[in-house]
């Protein structure tokens, strides 16, 4: 199992590290399903079935394809970017790492290990879940629906396209020096 | 009617009749102003009245309380007057002499066009001397205090558009503040010692021996605060000035009612200055010398209202002098006495100034006493009033002082009695220049109206019968104001004359003779004058000092107003200018450039703001590390 | 097979999974801060979203505990919500300025 974990492991890592480095945003795209799918099989391997399902449908099957979708549609695919300078790409690796360093120290004390509940294989399979989703959290489910909603409206609004501004230019002459005198009197 | 509800009228129509004028000043004619203002003022008048006769003596008096003003702490300060002996008396001075001297306006400003204006500065200032002496405690008295210095300051100055008069106002307003400034501290102390400012609370706690030097010092700055407002050395020199206002200001502010407001502070606080006797002294001394220089001063005088002025100075400084030998019943007799016959005198100065159309100048008076008749007569007894002529409701009252003087020491006397044949002396000389010899002005003298007349002869009626106020054992009399007062004041209980009969006529009898021994010389030398004595620069040196009033206003201007001038433009121009201008633009112009530098973040830049916010993170992070 | 995910879910350690997470996390961070493309930025958004869930889940598992399961569901439901009116933002950015480059929106100077 472990060997298991090490793989998807690695898989995630390298395929994140794709998404962030590379210049064209179609390899960032593939890179980041990629790794969406190794965060699928971690999924598998904690036994939360479920997740891992709406994980691979609404990640990679809806959120990804979206985001071919816009590429596509605004001819991104082209590298438009200009090739970062080697002291912005070490930076880039310094910054995150200090960052993952920090994270990794700051909680490093503050871990319990103890499980808090009796051990349940079965969690993470659909009914446990589907049980704690509809019991306890079917408010904010459904509330979720008007989250969405909001979502479709704005995204609408956002899309339309405003009708152009029509601006009219009059012929204006210049003033000749004359003009200017006369006037400044 | 509930006789609180009176009380609290009395000082609440004359202030209801100020709001209502202040707000319709510019609507109303002088003649409506003026009759809604006496009106107001006279059912004070009659309230005072209801009060005094329903008043039960014994009980020594009552609070009414008005609200639960000042509750803090410790401190407890409520809004509340006192209806007892004292109040009472001054009420009924106030608002009576007061709804004369507003009849009297009513024909006095009737060309003015501010007219309104005047009668409800005339009402706020009744309202804010009610409130003085119907105060329960030091600091509604206080406030009263400051409202009439106020009001003192707008009358005086009520025709603004002379320089003059508006430095005359000011100066009045400073000399007062610098009194006041004594009042706080004395109040201050007496909060400090007695942990309350109601006086009967303090009247009955004040015990302690005679050397008590908390007591001393709180009494001497009462005084200090007595001395501005009622004009005396060395505070005095702005009421001579004050004679700027029209001419019933200075009845009734300037003669009966404010500056009696001194002596009625001392005698309310009577108890606390029978504690400090080395504070009577210098009242005493003060009185006296103030007594003195003014009646000197007003020898030479050319104005008539500045004669009446130094006057009243002058007697003021006899009240002091009763009050400094702790003859409090006494100060008050004459307080009641003097307000009748100086607002009498000056209502009479002022129809005077009305005949002649606006002369003030003696010089430019005489004969009158033909062409205005009654103005004349009332003036006349006026004067024999305040010379002390046997009878006269001023021959009690001064002689009753200068007794009591004479019980303390004959040289005490012998000042006093000097001073009076001072006083006698400067008045009839100037009742034989104004009425007597040949006219020497241009103008056409005419009679006053009624509305100015009828208030004169009123006071001229109490000047002569006033004496029986407070008539003397050796008269018949049983000394009903004394009495009266002695409930309000515990201290008046020990103030006895304890000279023998025979010694208090023979007093009486000398100080008569000399007096009309002073007439005849006056008429000798006044009555048929037709020409003016010499100019200042011809006399002898020490007539010149007196006739320049001692020249205490030019050394007040070296010592006092010169230095603080100069410190004020030096402290302009050096200090204002080259300190603290730069330090202030300075302030401002670091600000700015500390915006400057900080605004440089503000790049616009969103991947700069999200490193930034990266950054910001990682140092969150650092701190929880690090405080673990 | 079956028996042995079970018993996998507590063979490997729990840190192992909070690194992974961070570190994740941390190159989503790198790239959100140091990329110019708005699309990129947006795709290590959801990569950071991801490290997120899956820390969660670990979580979820080793606690036995149903409840954050369910709420990785609502971050996801957020998340897609969120992606469509970042693309539409996107879409429009193209639209005014012609660039994709986030660079480009700098007119909020001060």
């Amino acid at each position: 199992m472990l060997a298991l974990f090490y793989l998807f492991a690695a898989i995630s890592v390298i395929s994140a590290f794709i998404v962030v480095s590379a210049r064209s945003p179609i390899n960032s795209v593939i890179a980041l399903v990629v790794c969406f799918l190794s965060i699928a099989g971690h999924y598998v391997l904690l036994n939360a079935q479920f997740l891992a399902m709406v994980h691979i449908i609404v990640y990679t099957g809806a959120i990804m394809v979206l985001f071919l979708f816009v590429i596509m549609l605004l001819n991104l695919n082209k590298a438009t970017e200009p090739m970062k300078s080697l002291g912005t790409r070490v930076a880039a690796v310094l910054a995150g790492g200090l960052f993952f360093i920090t994270l990794i120290a700051a909680i490093r004390h503050g871990i319990s290990i103890t499980p808090a509940n009796e051990f349940d294989p079965g969690v993470g399979l659909v009914r446990s879940v589907g049980m704690s989703l509809f019991n306890e959290f079917l408010l904010p489910f459904e509330v979720s629906s008007v989250l969405f909603l909001s979502a479709m409206v704005g995204v609408v609004m956002l899309g339309k396209k405003e009708p152009a501004l029509r601006t009219v230019t009059l012929p204006v002459e210049p003033l000749t020096e004359a003009e200017l005198e006369r006037r400044k009197a | 009617m509930n006789s609180d509800l009176l009380a609290i009228l009395v000082p609440v129509l004359p202030l209801v009749g100020a709001i209502i004028l202040a707000a319709m000043r510019r609507k109303l004619s002088a003649t409506i102003a003026g009759s809604l203002a006496t009106a107001l003022i006279a059912s004070s008048f009659v309230a005072s009245i209801v009060l005094f006769l329903g008043f039960d003596a014994s009980t020594g008096g009552r609070t009414v309380q008005i609200l639960d003003w000042i509750n803090v702490g410790g401190m407890n300060i409520p809004l509340a007057l006192r209806i007892d002996a004292l109040s009472l008396t001054m009420m009924l001075i106030v608002t009576g002499i007061g709804s004369l001297i507003h009849l009297y306006s009513i024909g006095y400003m009737h060309d003015d066009e501010r007219a309104p204006t005047f009668f409800a500065q005339l009402n706020l200032f009744s309202f804010a001397m009610l409130m003085l002496v119907m105060g329960s405690n030091f600091l509604i008295t206080f406030i009263g205090w400051e409202g009439v210095g106020l009001c003192s300051y707008l009358l005086i100055g009520f025709w603004y558009t002379k320089p003059d008069y508006n430095y005359a106002a000011r100066k009045a307003f400073v000399m007062n503040r610098i009194g006041d400034v004594g009042m706080v501290l004395g109040m201050v102390l007496l909060f400090q010692r007695f942990g309350t400012l109601e006086y009967a609370s303090i009247m009955d706690m004040a015990t302690g021996g005679m050397d008590d030097p908390l007591m001393i010092a709180a009494t001497l700055f009462l005084f200090i605060g007595a001395t501005g407002k009622s004009a005396q050395l060395p505070l005095f020199t702005w009421l001579p000035d004050a004679m700027a206002g029209p001419t019933p200001v200075s009845a009734l502010i300037h003669a009966a009612t404010m500056v009696t407001a001194g002596i009625f502070l001392i005698v309310r606080s009577s108890v606390l200055f029978e504690l400090a006797p080395f504070t009577k002294d210098i009242i005493l001394w003060t009185g006296t010398a103030t007594a003195l220089i003014a009646a000197s001063v007003g020898l030479f005088q050319n104005d008539i209202k500045k004669v009446l002025a130094y006057s009243t100075v002058s007697q003021l400084g006899y009240m002091f002098v009763a009050l400094g030998m702790g003859a409090y019943s006494a100060a008050m007799f004459h307080v009641t006495t003097h307000a009748f016959f100086k607002a009498l005198l000056f209502l009479g100065a002022g129809s005077v100034i009305h005949a002649l159309g606006g002369e003030q100048d003696i010089r430019k008076m005489g004969g009158l006493k033909g062409s205005i008749k009654i103005t004349f007569i009332t003036f006349f007894v006026g004067t024999i009033a305040i010379s002390g002529l046997p009878l006269m409701s001023g021959f009690f009252s001064k002689d009753l002082i200068m007794a009591y003087g004479f019980q303390r020491s004959p040289v005490l006397f012998g000042l006093l009695l000097f001073g009076a044949l001072l006083t006698t002396f400067y008045m009839f000389r100037l009742l034989f220049l104004v009425f007597y010899g040949t006219y020497r002005g241009k103008a056409h003298p005419h009679e006053s109206p009624l509305t100015m007349t009828v208030p004169l002869m009123i006071l001229a009626v109490l000047s002569v019968i006033g004496g029986l106020l407070d008539l003397p054992h050796l008269f018949g009399g049983h000394e009903p104001m004394k009495h009266f007062l002695e409930t309000a004041a515990e201290a008046i209980r020990y103030e006895n004359l304890e000279l023998s009969a025979s010694t208090e006529w023979v007093l009486m009898g000398l100080t008569t003779v000399l007096v009309f021994a002073t007439i005849a010389f006056a008429f000798g030398r006044f009555a048929k004058r037709t020409t003016l004595e010499g100019a200042e620069a011809d006399m002898p040196f020490f007539k010149r000092l007196i006739a320049q009033r001692w020249r205490l206003d030019e050394l007040y201007a070296a010592l006092f107003e010169r230095p603080y001038g100069w410190l004020s433009t030096h402290l302009f121009s050096t200090v204002e200018r080259r300190l603290m201008v730069p330090v202030m633009n300075g302030v401002g112009e670091a600000a700015l450039a500390m915006g400057a530098v900080v605004r440089k973040l503000q790049t616009g830049n969103t991947s700069f703001h999200l490193l930034a916010m990266l950054f910001g993170m990682i140092i969150f992070l650092l701190i929880t590390l690090l405080s673990n | 097979m079956d028996q042995g995910i079970i018993t996998a879910i507590r063979i490997v350690p729990l840190e192992h999974y909070i690194v992974l997470s961070f570190l994740l996390f941390s190159i989503g961070v790198a790239g959100v801060v140091f990329r110019r493309n708005t699309i990129i930025i947006l795709m290590c958004l959801e990569l950071m979203f991801n490290s997120v869930n899956l820390l969660l889940t670990a979580f979820s598992a080793y606690h036995s505990d149903p409840r954050a399961q369910v709420f990785v569901f609502f971050i996801m439901l957020v998340a897609a919500a969120e992606v469509t009116v970042g693309l539409a933002i996107l879409v429009m950015m193209k639209r005014n300025v012609d660039s994709v480059d986030v660079n480009q929106l700098n007119r909020l100077k001060g």
